[in-house]
């Protein structure tokens, strides 16, 4: 029963917004930063981390609200906003 | 909305806001209940058991029509090792009549339990984002919304907006979490039809049962569950969020290793994973809560770190810290002062009541958690505690004076040796009685 992420995400009704709610602030202090952790912890591989651009990228997307970037980036390079009133994620059952 | 006057708003309808409103709403003050989500619960995730007390004072015998799942017979602790499981649990009829807590989804409770603040009176505003607290000469006076002219005046409001509280952090109540104060947890709903549920989980009718584990979250401070719904199965596993950023593993590679688990894997063959979820919840206890209300508002629920983790009891004491918020509100409204002295008196009760004083004997819960190595007491001792039965189990012609003698070496050599085995004894002692 082992699944992806994108097979997991599929299972949650996302109403997206065409602007996002987490903005990376300083490229330049991603590019420092050696342990690159939200590539990591975000339990819907959020972000990533692309050598040759030298650059996070942001699926807001496919963000399930959690919060974990919001206090889990080592040096709060992200700034972390709700989803606009009524978009983002909608569960069925919770 | 522009120039729209409340006695009262309420920033979020989780259990903790909708408590407040309809606490507020009947007795006749005029109330905004403000929600992000498209409707209350949409964006809400938790284990989950709903526990009949606090919802009671709120609502007499509301077990007839509230939308629940089991009624919850039999609660289970399980210490994972690598194949193996050593268990504790409780089962007992009395759980039964009247239920003493049930298991429940938040989509259908948390919009069933808002609709209760509706009818009582309270004004719903979902959709809807509060972006900002209004304040005037340090005192909150209203919120600022996401919509078209969407700012909303009131005498009091309250916080409810949950575990990353934009609004508790603006007002200075708290700077920011550590992240040794939250857990996040990963959870998917399974669905298995009823006969089977029941047959796995030896239940009858209504009846459920809960499972806690520990071990096999890759040696990061973290608890697992497994809950019965009527045909669907809540499989979820929460780590601290320090360990986690250390450990570099993705939350859901947790979930997939304990889905092979043998004890785990057969209790959930051939279900269909229906929903995929994920939530922080606050863990700090004790010495996390943060200051609890001030001049024209007040704070409560998961936004002031109102959880006991030891219990998992989140929904009931963010019930009751709703309830005892709106009281004080009424008491204000009647007085006509909602001065940060009179909303003290919100202070009080909630110190006086099993909010405070259950966190209270946790208190050492959470350094033990952030002090004490983690891969020691979620790896290792889960693991020696395994082995020690299994050896104690095996016939094998070994005396049972040495295999006892065996099993304590082995506890003692996890934990680094006599001394150390008995200080975090008594760590673990004190941090549960505080
Ligand atoms: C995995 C997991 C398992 C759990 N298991 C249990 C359990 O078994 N039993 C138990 O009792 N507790 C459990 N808990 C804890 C419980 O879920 C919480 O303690 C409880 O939900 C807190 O209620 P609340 O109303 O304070 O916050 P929430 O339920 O988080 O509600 C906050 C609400 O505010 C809204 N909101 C936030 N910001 C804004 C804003 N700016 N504007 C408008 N709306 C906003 C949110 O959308 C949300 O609806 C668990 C939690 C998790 C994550
Ligand atoms: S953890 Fe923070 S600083 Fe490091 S890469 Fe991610 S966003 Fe950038
Ligand atoms: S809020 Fe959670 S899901 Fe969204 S990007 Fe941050 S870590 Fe990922």
């Amino acid at each position: 029963m082992s699944t992806g992420v994108e097979e997991r995400l599929y299972s949650i009704r996302y109403k997206t917004d065409d602007k996002s709610h987490l903005i990376i602030k300083d490229q330049d202090v991603c590019a420092r930063c050696t342990t690159k952790e939200c590539n990591f912890f975000c339990p819907a591989d959020v972000y990533l981390w692309h050598d040759e651009e030298k650059a996070t990228s942001v699926a807001y997307e496919n963000c399930i609200e959690c919060g974990t970037c919001r206090l889990g980036c080592p040096t709060y390079n992200i700034e972390w906003v709700y989803p606009t009133g009524g978009y983002g994620i909608t569960y069925k059952m919770g | 909305m522009a120039d729209a006057h409340f006695n009262a708003i309420v920033v979020g309808a989780g259990p903790a806001g909708s408590a407040a409103a309809l606490t507020m709403a009947e007795a006749g003050l005029k109330v905004a209940l403000i929600e992000r989500g498209e409707f209350p619960g949409a964006k809400n995730v938790f284990g989950g058991v709903l526990y009949r007390k606090q919802i009671e004072d709120l609502i007499p015998e509301f077990w007839k029509e509230a939308p629940l799942e089991r009624a919850i017979v039999e609660q289970r602790m399980w210490l994972l090792g690598n194949d193996s499981v050593a268990k504790f649990g409780h089962r007992n009829e009395r759980y039964l009549d009247p239920p003493n807590c049930w298991t429940g989804l938040r989509v259908k409770f948390d919009q069933w339990f808002a609709g209760k603040a509706e009818k009582a009176g309270a004004l719903p505003i979902y959709e809807t984002v509060v972006t900002e607290l209004i304040r005037e000469n340090g005192r909150v006076v209203g919120v600022r919304t996401d919509r078209e002219d969407g700012d909303l005046r009131a005498d009091v409001v309250i916080v409810a907006d949950g575990v990353n509280s934009l609004l508790g952090k603006a007002l200075g109540a708290h700077q920011e979490w550590m992240p040794d104060q939250v857990s996040l947890a990963v959870k998917e709903m399974i669905a298995l039809p009823k006969e089977k549920i029941q047959d796995r989980f030896n239940l009858e009718g209504d009846e459920g049962c809960t499972i806690e584990f520990i071990g096999q979250t890759a040696g990061m401070a973290g608890l697992g569950f497994l809950y019965t719904n009527q045909d669907t199965l809540s499989l979820g596993v929460g780590v601290m969020v320090s360990d986690l950023k250390k450990h570099h593993i993705k939350p859901y590679e947790v979930l997939d290793s304990i889905k092979q688990h043998p004890m785990i894997r057969r209790l959930i063959q051939g279900g269909e994973v229906k929903e995929y979820s994920g939530h922080l919840i606050p863990e700090g206890g004790f010495d996390a809560l943060p200051p609890l209300s001030g001049d024209g508002w007040m704070l409560v629920g998961d936004a002031a770190q109102m959880v006991n983790a030891v219990h998992r009891e989140g929904t009931n004491l963010a019930m009751l810290s709703g309830r005892l918020a709106g009281l004080t509100a009424i008491k204000a409204h009647q007085q006509g002062s909602f001065s940060a002295g009179m909303l003290k008196s919100y202070d009080d009760t909630i110190r006086a009541s099993i909010v405070f004083k259950d966190l209270k004997k946790y208190r050492g819960m959470h350094s033990l958690m952030r002090d004490v190595d983690s891969e020691l007491l979620f790896n290792k001792l889960p693991q020696a505690l395994n082995d020690a039965v299994y050896q104690m189990l095996l016939v094998d012609g070994v005396t049972k004076k040495e295999k006892q003698k065996s099993a304590i070496k082995l506890l003692r050599s996890v934990a680094g040796g006599n001394m150390d085995l008995l200080r975090l004894g008594l760590k673990g002692w004190r941090a549960m009685n505080g």
